[in-house]
């Protein structure tokens, strides 16, 4: 960890991840939330790590389990939660929803609800920074269940061949909804799919902030000057089910104790970067920021009947 | 006016756009030193360079999302898709992605790119690489489908897709690359045609047809034989299928009363009963009789060319139905 101001922000990130999280469950269950909670509660080192890896105008591309990934890199949790709702001051005014939050003044290209849709369009967005001559990154995030679309190989192969300022970011949590990824993959170390394509791989402790963070500057640096991308394995895991409403019943018994134990927060709590009081004063700040998002959501107002039909053009 | 073949009229639209702003690259399979597989844009690699002229991998979801992704981010890509039918590999990208993000994100960011493909029943090249898929593609909110039937509109039309910020697919017909057609001084670097503006090639009074792409030629063929019997009719080429101009359509079945749809697509859920049911509530009074269609039959294309030509609407076809009507 460099510094202080470091843990605390990283802290303060994956804190507020898990607090979003949790009060998304609660709204779920509450039936307040329309449509599907995909919860990345367990993984929040994977997005803050990362996150923390890259420059303010760097693009970021996303996923269906998305949430996580946004708060990490600075989007408001105000609209997101208002868009969660499905409201009217929700970033996407509430047509987009949980699965397609987009902010491209944070080079947020798109939470994505296809697996494996938003891997070539985080590529394009790699080929746009060489063509623009810029200097800019993309770190592309999918689960371990998108590492087996075609676009996964599509997209990384054209990567490594042009030699794209792309890091591939592998959330492996472990479960394609209720399948074990090791029941439908050989190599159950996906990262070294990257000798394939000829490029660095590295896999990694998901739950560990620092390891991510180190490791995926380390690929961003490559890749700022020139190198070309590389694929980042996080091994991690999902403490709730596939979607709100699924009980996770499939787990081999003791296995979520054990990645319990092992969660991002808790680990970070035993490493001591951060005083007792230093963490409750951050949580207490975090607390009241989420309960002012959960606030604005509420009481923001709908979308309307006239907002229908706006918005298919961008003219 | 000057003679132009096909193939060029769309290179010089290329080349215009991409002189114009530097942000319109297009990328796709053989696009480079080869100059395209229909050569529609011949010394472009060499004059633009790697990056701007890309030959990709066979990658068609990949390098349509690629596409996405370059034009969320400031740029005008064009992606090349060598067949209609090969762009239902990449599906997703299409219909999941480049359609709906804009709407998706609640209006935040147009996606300003294009994909340029072919249809092109006629050269026994069997079920996989001929279909029209003009009518698949407008069925996505969010999606323009443009689909030129000459030099002209070819030349025209893409410099109006690539300057538009919606994803705008222009369906070109690969037996017309080789033709010469007409093109008017005055379609120089400026030519732009509006999109859901259709043209009325041949004004008439008797029977109103609607044709796209190669089936416009056809289908005027017809009218002026059928002009020497003292049948007058009306031609209408939609230039755009989405938007459509209903408005054009409807005006003149009013005055004739009588509507044909000729289109290479297939006969059922294709664009004929979009038109016919898009105008009905204009002019079920002014109906002097059923609406008619010549399209594909609902099949798989057959390879021998004893069969295929059973398939693709011809002239034949078009003065048999025009018959039946007037």
């Amino acid at each position: 960890m460099k510094d202080k101001e470091m843990a605390r922000s990283m802290y303060a990130s994956m804190y507020r991840i898990r607090r979003f999280e949790e009060e998304v469950f609660e709204f779920y269950k509450r039936g307040l939330m329309p449509g599907l909670a995909h919860l990345y509660i367990g993984e929040e080192a994977v997005a803050v790590g990362a996150c923390a890896a890259i420059r303010p105008d760097d693009y970021i591309g996303s996923t269906h389990r998305g949430h996580g990934h946004l708060v990490a890199r600075g989007a408001d949790t105000k609209r997101m939660m208002a868009e969660i709702l499905g409201k009217k001051t929700g970033y996407c005014g509430g047509k987009g929803g949980s699965m397609h939050i987009m902010d491209m003044s944070l080079g947020i290209l798109g939470a994505n609800g296809i697996v494996g849709g938003g891997i070539p369009i985080a590529t394009g967005a790699g080929y746009s920074c060489k063509y623009r001559n810029t200097d800019q990154v993309v770190l592309c995030f999918f689960g371990d269940g998108a590492s087996n679309e075609g676009t996964f190989h599509e997209s990384i192969n054209m990567a490594a061949a042009w030699d794209l300022p792309v890091v591939y970011i592998i959330e492996n949590n472990q479960y394609g909804i209720t399948v074990d990824i090791n029941r439908v993959t050989k190599e159950h170390d996906l990262a070294k799919r990257a000798i394939g394509y000829g490029i660095d791989g590295y896999t990694i402790d998901g739950n560990e902030v620092e390891t991510v963070y180190e490791t995926v500057s380390k690929a961003v640096s490559k890749a700022r000057s020139g190198g070309g991308p590389s694929i980042v394995e996080c091994k991690t895991y999902r403490q709730h089910g596939h979607n709100g409403g699924d009980p996770g019943n499939y787990r081999a018994p003791g296995e979520l104790e054990h990645w319990k134990e092992r969660d991002p927060l808790k680990l970070f709590r035993a490493k001591k970067y951060l005083t007792d009081e230093e963490i409750a004063e951050i949580e207490k700040s975090v607390d009241e920021e989420i309960r002012q998002a959960c606030e604005y959501a509420v009481e923001s107002p709908y979308p309307e009947e006239s907002d229908l039909m706006t918005g298919i053009f961008c003219e | 006016m000057r003679k132009i073949y096909y193939r060029d009229a769309v290179r010089e639209a290329l080349d215009e756009e991409m002189a114009r702003d530097p942000m319109v690259m297009m990328i796709g399979e053989d696009v480079g030193p080869n100059g395209g597989t229909w050569k529609a844009n011949l010394g472009l690699w060499e004059k633009y360079g790697d990056l701007r002229m890309k030959d990709s991998p066979i990658s068609e979801s990949g390098i349509v999302g690629m596409g996405v992704g370059m034009a969320l981010t400031g740029m005008r890509p064009i992606v090349e898709i060598m067949f209609s039918d090969f762009m239902l590999v990449a599906m997703d990208q299409i219909a999941n992605q480049m359609a709906k993000i804009t709407y998706m994100s609640g209006g935040q960011r147009g996606v300003p790119m294009v994909i340029r493909t072919t249809i092109g029943l006629g050269r026994a090249s069997a079920a996989q690489h001929s279909q029209c898929l003009n009518s698949l593609l407008a069925y996505f909110p969010g999606l323009k489908v443009a689909v030129p039937s000459d030099a002209y509109t070819a030349k025209g039309l893409l410099k109006t897709a690539i300057r538009d910020n919606a994803p705008v697919v222009v369906v070109e017909h690969r037996m017309q690359y080789s033709q010469q057609f007409d093109m008017p001084d005055d379609a120089d670097k400026n030519l732009l045609l509006p999109f859901g503006k259709a043209k009325i090639m041949r004004e008439g009074t008797d029977l109103t047809i609607v044709a796209t792409s190669t089936m416009v030629g056809k289908s005027l063929t017809v009218a002026e034989h059928m002009a020497k019997d003292g049948v007058n009719i009306e031609v209408i080429d939609p230039r755009t299928i989405k938007p459509f101009d209903y408005e054009t359509v409807a005006r003149s079945v009013k005055k004739t009363g009588k509507l044909l749809v000729v289109d290479e697509g297939n006969t059922s859920f294709g664009i004929s009963g979009e038109i016919g049911f898009g105008i009905m509530k204009d002019v079920f009074y002014d109906l002097e009789a059923p609406m008619m269609r010549v399209c594909a039959p609902d099949v798989p294309l057959p390879f021998s060319p004893v069969l295929e030509k059973l398939v693709v609407p011809n002239e034949n076809m078009i003065l048999e139905a025009v018959k039946k009507l007037v």
